[in-house]
């Protein structure tokens, strides 16, 4: 009896082995950052590779949000071969999994974790306040600590210069954004878009259709379909995959990529992709944890900083857009321009800056109306 | 008017898909056995079928082999819960997360993968008929393919030796057995036949409806078709009906927000499951409905000889 019992245990304590062992290998990738072959006598003596942890709310195959968080790490991982080590978990839900999955990479020796979703905000609240030698980077969040700074990417400048192309290229003087839920990052990021074509034909209108969804290939093309029926020749998309390029293909219009370039997609229908670049934040992040000079606080990179841009734009667009482009990107970056300025009013003839006053940071985090030019009102404003 | 007809056109595209799974797990269900695992199918079929294309440049290659892997899995499935008796609806759901799992690492490698572009579809003469040919003449050859199927399956259920055969296996497969027909194997080649539309379908929508590959794509569309058999009370034709309903309400919606018709765009996306729910209440007014056409002993598990 004994027998049984004790073997049947050890089964047990077998099965569970196995079973955790496949979950681990499963659910990260680690890379080995120092070449196997035999150290140099200096690097053998030099302290030891600082444990980078990136987590990610989708995979890496996403082809938009996390895909470009992973082309940075890798970028990372081969400009400081050596002095860095860095590992990845993908496909990580925003809720308890995080914390846990957090912890474990307290558990393992990294010391500088890269959080890279909204969701992940009170799981890296939790885990900070224990590991405190760890410093926490969070992505789009807005709560910091001692060891944790928030960052995120000023996509509504890329919108903009997406819609100088997108002015300049309709024929019908009607554009479309396919959008995903109606929150002031997406209404800043439509509003910029068609500001933007403004700058270039000033009689353009727009229209909207939302989806509610941030991720649903067939509605988005649904949505894309619609606009195109009721007329417009050139979309954006505020959705995560390259449903709507796709979509505006088949059908003979134009449309941009978001997030990452999406050219190879539908190469007929690109215009230009708006793409975020995360390495040279992930870059300066790391120089300051290597030399000691990390600190908390918030930041928020664009054009100026290198980590918004506008990438392969289609050879047919017109030089005279290109270099409209390339000014407003050289404004954005020497801080002469500024995409959010007065005056401004919304499409019920609101005032919404005065004359000469620049949109700040609390105007732009707070964006629930249209601009003048787009039909309709936004789902859920109040009037 | 013609945006109207565009409208009418694209409600006909977006009903395939459902369509086309549906009517295959309306003959998986006639034959007594739920196949929650129908989301799960779509999705390895959706990358089996792009894959398919990208390496033979022909869409039905990639129909053939989005078929095949749906019919794999519905196999696989089949031996587990009618041999084995594994209960149906945990066994379909562990194939639903299963196929998510698998797509998206069999997807890996194709996530910015080219398709050569489709023909235009045009029935030659018709499509060229203003209002008419958008609506209706331009369509991918599945969009009638699929209406035919709907009346073959008519056909089959209530007019064929087959069809009446398979029935009885749905209703009372202790009867079937007494009177020597092969009960498992009849009920494995309905499940293998519903998983093979359901596989034509997640290979419609990735090499078609939306030519792309990305990770989750079918996005819940296997579980609105399983719903889709239960609104038509399991009727191949209110299976048609309900697919383009559901397809239209969703188009529809689109189309009143574009037009900038002043309603929140919530709201007009619950339209279609209040559909279904004042179908659903229409029908069970009288309960008679429902039960005439379910099939008895639908996720009961058969031993044979007991």
């Amino acid at each position: 009896m004994t027998n049984l019992h004790k073997r049947s245990l050890l089964k047990a304590a077998a099965l569970s082995a196995v079973a955790l062992a496949a979950l681990v290998a499963c659910g990260k990738k680690e890379e080995a950052a120092a070449p196997a072959a035999a150290p140099a006598p200096e690097a053998a003596a030099a302290a030891e590779p600082l444990k980078i942890g990136f987590m990610y709310v989708s995979p890496v195959g996403d082809g938009g949000w996390t895909f470009q968080h992973e082309k940075a790490r890798q970028a990372l991982q081969a400009e400081f071969a050596g002095k860095i080590e860095t590992s990845l978990v993908e496909s990580v839900p925003e809720g308890p999994d995080a914390e846990r999955v957090l912890r474990d990479m307290v558990g393992q020796g990294n010391k500088l974790v890269f959080a890279t979703s909204f969701g992940y905000m009170e799981p890296v609240q939790k885990v900070a306040a224990e590991a405190k030698d760890v410093k926490f980077e969070h992505a789009t969040g807005y709560k910091t600590a001692d060891n944790v700074r928030t960052y995120d990417a000023r996509t509504y400048e890329g919108a903009y210069l997406a819609g100088i192309i997108a002015g300049g290229m309709s024929k019908s003087g009607q554009i479309g954004v396919v959008a995903s839920v109606p929150i002031p990052e997406v209404l800043r990021n439509i509003n910029s878009y068609v500001l933007g074509a403004q700058s270039v034909n000033p009689k353009i209108t727009a229209r909207v259709v939302w989806v509610n969804e941030w991720f649903s290939p067939p509605k988005e093309s649904e949505a894309a379909t619609t606009l195109i029926n009721g007329g417009a020749d050139v979309l954006y998309q505020n959705t995560n995959s390259p449903a709507v390029l796709k979509t505006a293909q088949e059908r003979g219009v134009r449309a941009f990529g978001k997030d990452s370039d999406m050219s190879a997609y539908a190469p007929k229908a690109h215009l230009a992709s708006a793409e975020i670049n995360w390495l040279p934040y992930y870059r300066k992040i790391t120089q300051d944890t290597l030399a000691g000079t990390w600190s908390t606080g918030q930041d928020w990179w664009g054009v100026k900083e290198g980590a918004m841009d506008l990438v392969s734009i289609a050879d047919d667009v017109p030089q005279e857009l290109k270099d409209k482009v390339a000014a407003a990107k050289a404004g954005l970056k020497d801080g002469s321009f500024h995409i959010w300025k007065g005056p401004l009013k919304d499409n019920t003839g609101k005032q919404l800056l005065a004359e000469g006053a620049n949109g700040d940071h609390a105007f732009l985090s707070g964006i629930n109306f249209y601009v003048a030019g787009i039909d309709g009102t936004v789902p859920g404003a109040n009037k | 008017m013609e945006s109207y007809a565009l409208l009418f056109g694209s409600t006909l595209s977006a009903g395939t898909v459902l369509a086309l799974a549906a009517l295959g797990l309306l003959i998986n269900e006639k034959a007594g056995i739920i196949n929650l695992g129908a989301e799960g199918m779509m999705l390895c079929a959706a990358i089996a079928g792009f894959a398919a294309v990208v390496h033979t440049g022909n869409t039905w290659a990639g129909f053939g082999a989005g078929m095949a892997v749906g019919a794999l899995l519905a196999g696989l499935f089949g031996l587990l819960v009618i041999w084995l008796n594994t209960n149906q609806q945990a066994t379909g759901l562990a194939l639903t997360l299963f196929g998510a799992g698998f797509s998206a690492f069999a997807g890996l490698g194709y996530v910015q993968a080219k398709l050569p572009e489709l023909p235009k579809y045009a029935i030659p003469g018709l499509a060229d008929i203003p209002l008419l040919g958008p609506a209706l003449f331009r369509h991918h050859p599945l969009v009638y393919i699929v209406v035919l199927l709907a009346i073959a399956m008519v056909w089959f259920l209530y007019r064929s030796r087959a069809g009446l055969v398979l029935r009885a296996v749905g209703e009372s497969p202790e009867s079937a057995h007494a009177l020597g027909y092969n009960v498992r194997g009849i009920r494995l080649a309905a499940v293998m036949f519903g998983g093979a539309m359901c596989g034509l379908a997640g290979a419609f929508i990735s090499t078609v409806y939306t030519p792309l590959w990305v990770e989750g794509m079918v996005a819940g569309r296997g579980w609105i078709a399983l719903a889709l058999t239960t609104f038509a009370t399991w009727r191949p034709a209110r299976i048609l009906l309900g697919a383009y309903l559901f397809g239209g309400v969703t188009m529809l919606q689109f189309h009143l927000q574009a037009s900038g018709v002043q309603l929140a765009s919530q709201l007009l996306s619950m339209l279609p499951y209040v559909a279904t729910i004042v179908v659903l209440v229409l029908i069970s007014r009288n309960p008679a409905w429902i039960r005439a056409n379910m099939p008895a002993s639908l996720g009961k598990p058969f031993h044979p000889g007991s």
